[in-house]
């Protein structure tokens, strides 16, 4: 383990439903692929080649200049043993680290833990959108959920400022500590008091920040405008959580993937530069996974739910290129006609955790597995 | 009748049920508590709206086959129901069995179980055992489809022993192979081909198909067993009428239902090297569970006339969970006279609340007690019953601001008004702290005039705030 600095974050981006892996980076010169994709392929010619074999979707545009920048490390071939395709089993699977048992914990929540044993940051995690989803639970290591960093925090439908501030002063005298309360009321007055404090610091992140970067107008654009928000204001948070739905494209997917795809690539490319007019590119990491990829053979107007996928580290202190290996078309080495996976997510987590955040990640992806070299230590 | 008669019955409805209005409390009290208890006991509901009346009032579009709809019917139930204990108790059976949808991948199936609960949940234990054995989202959920006459899949056998009935401690590794041999030949019809639906989670193009349970007797082991020391050929009915004769199952459940009713016990993990919090009542609740031949309604009877429950020092001692608190001020509120397409929103704060119906974090269920409670989860908390008390149009709020006019002359005090409000949010009862602190935040106002009747906004507006804020309280987040 090394030693980092307390300004490395990671930021989490969960493509919820599915991404098509093998419409995303796409074997443009295999004639299987377009055997198998009748009518969901990409014509050749439209590719954004990465070299002879391999090339993105061209509605990931923005990430061929990262793939350029040497920003931008594609790990093929993502996946996990028995391979479940119900979207909640599966995303559990990645939220807890855990394939092989039904688990409560999850990694992101135990990161943060790690990250600040003692809780002295209420908001060394934050989750962007409401309700937390399991890979940042953790008994008692608090996580903001912020569903608009405008309004976050409580009570926010009371518009009257001054109307505002007399009820969160109530709240707060009722939620303060007092001695001699039972152990609920410790325990109410601790989530209570940790809230308002949150809130607090959190508000005043989009005062304090300016920037030329002109966001999309679309919930994951928005949504890193916040991250980046809460990241200029130097509050201390070291993990960010996002997600963008829905990727989940059984049918109509060559318009709905299309969609989907400029509107994250964009804003991720549009949050890349926003840090580094900010100087601060060389803070944080960002990784892009979703739950499963999906069938090799098309359905005739999408595809349906798959198992080996791939995933993305982003940012200046990634080293791009291609890891993991991209998975055989042919038949028999296919999975029940997925793409066979050929590398555990956790060693995509613990290169992540041991040398971006200098965490032991074994304790925390419930195993030792072989690192990536897409970050140097 | 006395207030102090009220509060009592308030805090029956909180813990029976899912709490109730101060209209419907003046009904309750006038019968008296023990009368109350016994219609909470005996539900019988005239005007039950079928589930396909419900539906078509918030059309989710999936056949009920997605992850959502049985818990916005269920909910919708909660907060509408005449027979609350009833769903409380399908609640409490779906925390102790708890099943979810990451592994079944079928509403309808998940949906089907609570009703089952719902129909069995307060009769025999051993018929609900029986029923929940046979149960095809317990079946899924478990593997016992994979529980084959020569080779066994103990996971069913397992957790009918551990979570379901007994606890650890109480067989052995040996035990729970036979038990698991008498299960073989239970399994859902078509078998293969529903596992693969399931499996592949391919609800296209067909959607899913009904499931219903199938004994095999050509896979099922009539082989001699020997279980907790009976020997014989048993099948599944025998060895749940054996687990029902056990003092640890008596013991089991009614541990649970002292957690669930009166206070929170620790995670069932920790039983075996825990006392119980109160061993007195749980020999109480073991010898009514005996004595009336593992009837759950004799149980229940004797916990809500026992001492430990109705004692003062038991109310407002548990966390509401994310359920419990959204059903509750769905109540209040009497948003729902019918059904309406706004439960999905309304299941979904649940949801942000940590607490999704049918999809439990794992088979041990939730969590319960200050388990609820992070930052994340009270903010939500906080704002949804803040929201929801705070918008006037909502006709329960509206009769409750009336009410608070009605029952003053001329301007009533800080003390007053917070006094009116508590009442009319249930006959609640908030510590020293909490009262002060609404006393003040009343006094911003100054005294409510009510001289001009109950038409005048300014005043209106005022008692709202007041209401608003006691659903802010930590006592609000309690029951």
């Amino acid at each position: 383990m090394t030693s980092v600095n307390k300004d490395r974050s990671l930021v989490v981006i969960e493509l919820v439903g599915g991404n098509d892996a093998l419409n995303t980076v796409i074997p443009y010169n295999n004639g299987l692929y377009y055997n198998f994709r009748p009518t969901i392929g990409i014509p050749q010619e439209e590719v954004l080649a990465l070299d002879q074999e391999l090339g993105l979707n061209p509605n990931l545009a923005p990430f061929k200049t990262l793939w350029n920048q040497g920003r931008l490390a594609i790990i093929n071939g993502i996946g996990y043993d028995n391979p479940n395709r119900s979207h909640f089993r599966s995303r559990d699977v990645w939220y807890t680290a855990e394939p092989e048992k039904i688990s409560a914990e999850g990694w992101l929540g135990s990161v943060i833990r790690d990250l600040d044993p003692a809780g002295e940051n209420v908001l060394t995690g934050v989750n962007f959108g409401r309700g937390l989803p399991r890979a940042l639970v953790c008994k008692g290591v608090p996580v903001a959920s912020v569903g608009n960093l405008e309004t976050y925090g409580l009570m926010p439908d009371l518009q009257d400022e001054m109307t505002r501030r007399i009820a969160l002063d109530a709240f707060s005298r009722m939620y303060g500590p007092t001695p001699g309360k039972d152990a609920v009321a410790q325990v109410l007055g601790q989530a209570g008091t940790d809230a308002l404090k949150g809130a607090d610091i959190l508000r005043t992140a989009p005062q304090l920040y300016s920037s030329d970067v002109e966001y999309a107008d679309n919930p994951i654009a928005q949504t890193l405008k916040n991250v980046a928000q809460v990241m200029c204001a130097g509050l201390g948070t070291r993990v960010y959580y996002a997600r963008h739905a829905s990727f989940d494209t059984h049918s109509n997917e060559l318009l709905a993937h299309a969609k989907l795809w400029q509107d994250v690539s964009t804003a991720i490319s549009d949050f890349t530069a926003d840090l580094t007019e900010h100087g601060l590119e060389k803070d944080a990491v960002i990784l892009v996974f979703s739950e499963f990829g999906r069938r090799i053979q098309d359905n005739g107007a999408g595809c349906d739910h798959g198992s080996g996928g791939v995933a993305f580290v982003i940012g200046e202190p990634v080293n791009g290129g291609f890891y993991g290996e991209f998975p055989s078309l042919r038949e028999e080495d296919q999975l029940d006609g997925d793409l066979h996976f050929n590398n555990d997510f956790r060693s995509t987590y613990s290169t992540i955790l041991n040398k971006w955040l200098g965490l032991d990640p074994d304790p925390i992806v419930n195993g030792q597995f072989e690192q990536f070299d897409f970050i140097s230590s | 009748m006395g207030n102090s008669d009220v509060e009592l019955i308030a805090h029956l409805m909180r813990r029976a049920g899912f709490g109730a209005t101060r209209d419907q409390l003046d009904f309750y009290a006038a019968q008296g508590y023990e009368a109350t208890a016994e219609e909470l006991l005996n539900p019988v509901d005239e005007r039950r709206m079928g589930d396909d009346l419900i539906r078509r009032f918030h059309p989710e579009l999936s056949g009920m086959m997605g992850p959502n709809a049985s818990g916005e019917n269920w909910l919708f139930r909660m907060a509408t129901t005449t027979t609350p204990l009833q769903e409380k108790m399908s609640l409490f059976w779906h925390g102790i069995f708890a099943t979810g949808y990451p592994k079944v991948i079928h509403g309808k199936a998940l949906s089907d179980q609570i009703r089952m609960f719902r129909r069995h949940g307060m009769g025999s234990f051993r018929t609900l055992l029986v029923e929940l054995s046979k149960d095809p989202a317990m079946i899924i959920w478990l593997d016992n489809q994979d529980n084959h006459k020569g080779a066994i899949n103990e996971n069913y056998g397992r957790e009918l022993l551990e979570l379901f009935s007994m606890g650890v401690g109480n067989y052995t590794e040996q035990d729970i192979k036979e038990c698991a041999r008498s299960f073989t030949g239970w399994t859902i019809a078509n078998r293969e081909y529903m596992e693969l639906r399931s499996q592949r989670d391919s609800d296209w193009p067909y959607g899913r198909i009904a499931w219903h349970f199938e004994y095999h007797p050509e896979d099922h082991d009539d082989g001699e067993k020997e279980f907790l020391g009976q020997r014989g050929c048993f099948n599944g009915e025998d060895v749940i009428d054996i687990i029902c004769q056990q003092q640890a199952t008596a013991r089991f459940i009614s541990r649970h239902m002292y957690s669930f009713f009166v206070a929170n016990e620790p995670p069932v993990p920790e039983w075996p090297d825990t006392p119980p919090l109160d061993e007195q009542a749980i020999q109480q609740l073991s010898q009514a569970y005996l004595d009336s031949g593992y009837d759950i309604t004799a149980m229940l009877r004797v916990l809500f006339n026992a001492d430990f429950f109705k004692s003062r020092s038991s109310w407002y001692t548990k966390v509401k969970s994310p359920v419990e608190l959204v059903a509750g001020v769905l109540r209040l509120t009497g948003e729902f006279d019918r059904p309406r397409r706004e439960i999905l929103d309304r299941q979904l704060q649940a949801v942000y609340m940590g607490q999704f119906l049918n999809n439990p974090p794992s088979v041990e269920g939730w969590h319960e007690g200050t388990d609820w409670l992070d930052t994340g989860s009270l903010v939500e908390r906080v704002n949804f019953a803040t929201q929801q008390m705070g918008d006037a149009n909502k006709p329960g709020v509206q009769a409750m601001i009336s009410n608070v006019a009605a029952n003053a002359v001329g301007p009533i005090s800080p003390e007053r008004l917070v006094g009116e409000c508590l009442d009319q949010m249930g006959a609640m009862s908030v510590s020293e702290d909490s009262r002060r602190v609404l006393i003040d935040f009343a006094s911003m106002g100054g005294d409510v005039a009510l001289g001009a009747g109950n038409s005048d906004e300014q005043s209106r507006r005022q008692i709202g705030a007041v209401l608003q804020m006691v659903a802010s309280t930590q006592e609000f987040q309690r029951s």
